[in-house]
């Protein structure tokens, strides 16, 4: 095989994964706009705060303790102890229902019936409000996600697909992420997951009722209420899943909340209401930033990966403003 | 008050029973519009309760009171005997009543099975961790509903669609999906919102049918709203009828059909 056909494997192969990475931020997004009807603007910064909170519990770090240092001049920054990662992980995820909880309460149940745009900027307000409260409880340091996710290239898949080469010396095997490939499956597992949930379970059938009519759900006894509560629940566990990977891939920083951005041309691609859409839409651009710099990117001057996720998306609302799974919208005269 | 324990007797040889659901003078405002003004009547286990009126008359409104989507500024409803508090529709619903919408309210995205199971909703008790962890009874209490859902489906003669998706249903076979949804939940009221409206006669005929036998073999009770007069004399047990927000009369077809005020609304005689 010519070595620039194995490279060029080598690319979708990665192009794949960080298509995953992708697509685990826009499935948050499409779950809470599925339900509510609300484009979810701080989905990105929930993430970011998960992955702080995460990395908080485990190192024991104290909740606020700039601003209490600052209030009574105390010098106060640990518990002095380590939570293990996997308890960490069950109490961050009690503090994303807890926020679900407040946001629904607080925010969502007096905004029942407004149009879009207003519950958009609610959630911008929101994704400001909890950057803000993450930085205060935390502190605005770079964190290292240490939860024993593996790092580094994969020794075994670049020795088991040396072989490809057919002795060609220019090339080593493929190199793949070992964070890449956990993340890979973490999410496989993930979607499946959450398809069995929405499928088969109580919650899950009521969950779709309410996404397809509230008055009809209302009907058959469902509370929107408690159903808006589970679906931030769900984004919030989405979200948390999204920081530890990008936390452990690039560290936890503000930065992190920018993700966000990176999930939009994926939702217009996939459509805004599409699980398989958010999931297939990942891929594509994961697979096509990455050939398309590989390709065409030394010819443009590289750094196409910047900007060739949005203007795919641009191409899309021109041809097919719905995504490819989204509802086809039919108005009728 | 009116004895909870009697009832009667109908020309067809049924025994209808105590009064299930009373409203007792509901009046209803939306800003200064009054569209149901003191209005009192009853609903007895096991009949047919028409309410009819022409355009406007409130009928729709008052079906909305008794499910919950309107909260009357004054008058009572008792269920069962018992005042019901200030409900949600979704805990009404939860009590036992079921409804369906003058213009159908059903999940377009799901199959007309799925749109039937969500009927089931709550009649599931098993939790959502429950359901993860302990298969065996969350499958048990699937099949268990699943069979409940096939016999109305069967019941419905909706066989044939029942793996459509309901976007693709025509008008008159949405409305039957929408009845056995509302009828999945074996609701101890069945609140029916212009069940024939804009049938043909072939499917009116159907739904007439559907209704009759579903109070036969059910016992389904069954309040409705209807504008055609022929069809609500036939099918129903006792009559109230709605003019401009207030009660112009009520009691059996018969009743209704001579009294004066009613033929006055129907004809349009001039208010003066």
């Amino acid at each position: 095989m010519p070595t620039d056909l194995l490279y060029g494997a080598e690319v979708v192969l990665n192009g794949l994964m960080a298509g995953v990475l992708y697509a685990l931020v826009a499935l948050g997004f499409v779950l809470i706009y599925k339900a509510s009807g609300i484009f979810n603007y701080a989905q990105g910064v929930m993430a970011l705060f998960a992955a702080l909170t995460l990395v908080g519990i485990m190192e024991g770090q104290i909740p606020f303790s700039h601003l209490i240092n600052a209030m009574f001049g105390s010098e106060i920054h640990h518990f002095g102890w380590h939570v293990p990662a996997f308890f960490a992980i069950l109490l961050t995820m009690v503090v994303m229902v807890g926020f679900a909880i407040l946001v629904q309460r607080f925010i969502f149940r007096h905004l029942v019936g407004q149009e879009p745009i207003i519950l958009f900027m609610a959630t911008i307000g929101l994704a400001y409000f909890l950057e803000g409260v993450g930085d205060l409880m935390w502190g605005s340091e770079i964190k290292k996600m240490a939860v024993g996710l593996p790092q580094g290239g994969s020794l075994w898949v670049e020795e088991n697909t040396q072989w490809l080469g057919f002795g060609n010396e220019d090339f080593y095997g493929f190199f793949l992420d070992k964070l890449d490939m956990v993340a890979t499956v973490i999410a496989v597992i993930l979607v499946l997951a959450l398809v069995a949930f929405s499928q088969y379970t109580k919650q899950g059938r009521a969950m779709r009722a309410v996404a397809d009519d509230h008055q009809a759900a209302l009907s058959v006894g469902v509370s929107l209420n408690y159903i808006w509560i589970l679906v931030w629940s769900v984004a919030g566990f989405v979200a948390l899943v999204a920081g530890i990977m990008w936390g452990a891939k690039s560290g936890v920083q503000f930065s992190l909340s920018l993700i966000a951005l990176k999930a939009l041309p994926v939702l217009m691609l996939g459509g805004f209401t599409s699980i398989p859409g958010a999931i297939v839409g990942g891929l594509i651009i994961g697979v096509g930033e990455k050939l398309f710099e590989f390709t065409l990117g030394p010819a443009l001057g590289g750094a196409t990966e910047n900007w060739f996720a949005y203007v795919l998306a641009l191409i899309f609302l021109v041809f097919r403003p719905q995504g490819l799974f989204g509802e086809k919208i039919i108005e009728r005269v | 008050m009116l004895d909870q324990a009697d009832g009667y007797l109908t020309a067809d040889g049924r025994q209808i029973g105590p009064v299930v659901m009373e409203m007792q003078n509901i009046t209803l405002r939306f800003g200064g519009v009054e569209a149901i003004k003191d209005i009192s009547f009853d609903i007895r286990e096991g009949e047919v309760r028409a309410i009819i009126g022409p355009n406007g008359a409130g009928k729709s409104s008052m079906l909305n009171v008794i499910s919950g989507f309107y909260v009357p500024q004054e008058g009572q409803v008792l269920y069962k005997g018992v005042p019901r508090p200030q409900m949600r529709p979704y805990q009404v619903a939860r009590q036992g009543i079921a409804r369906t919408f003058q213009n159908i309210a059903l999940f377009e995205g799901m199959s007309v099975l799925d749109n039937v199971m969500t009927g089931r909703l709550t009649h599931m008790k098993t939790g959502m961790f429950a359901q993860a962890f302990w298969k065996g009874r969350a499958e048990k209490e699937e099949t268990e509903n699943r069979e409940v859902a096939e016999k109305i489906i069967d019941f419905l003669e909706i066989q044939a669609i029942r793996k459509t998706p309901v976007s693709r249903l025509p008008y008159g076979l949405k409305k039957r999906v929408e009845l056995a949804r509302a009828l999945a939940a074996e609701p101890e009221l069945l609140l029916l919102d212009e069940p024939m409206a804009g049938m043909n006669v072939e499917e009116k005929e159907d739904m007439s049918r559907f209704i009759l036998s579903m109070n036969d073999e059910f016992g389904t009770t069954i309040a409705l709203i209807e504008h055609d007069m022929g069809v609500v004399m036939d099918l129903s047990d006792r009559v109230v009828v709605m003019d401009y927000g207030k009660k112009i009369g009520d009691g059996t077809p018969d009743e209704v059909r001579n009294n004066q005020a009613v033929i006055d609304a129907y004809l349009g005689v001039s208010h003066d």
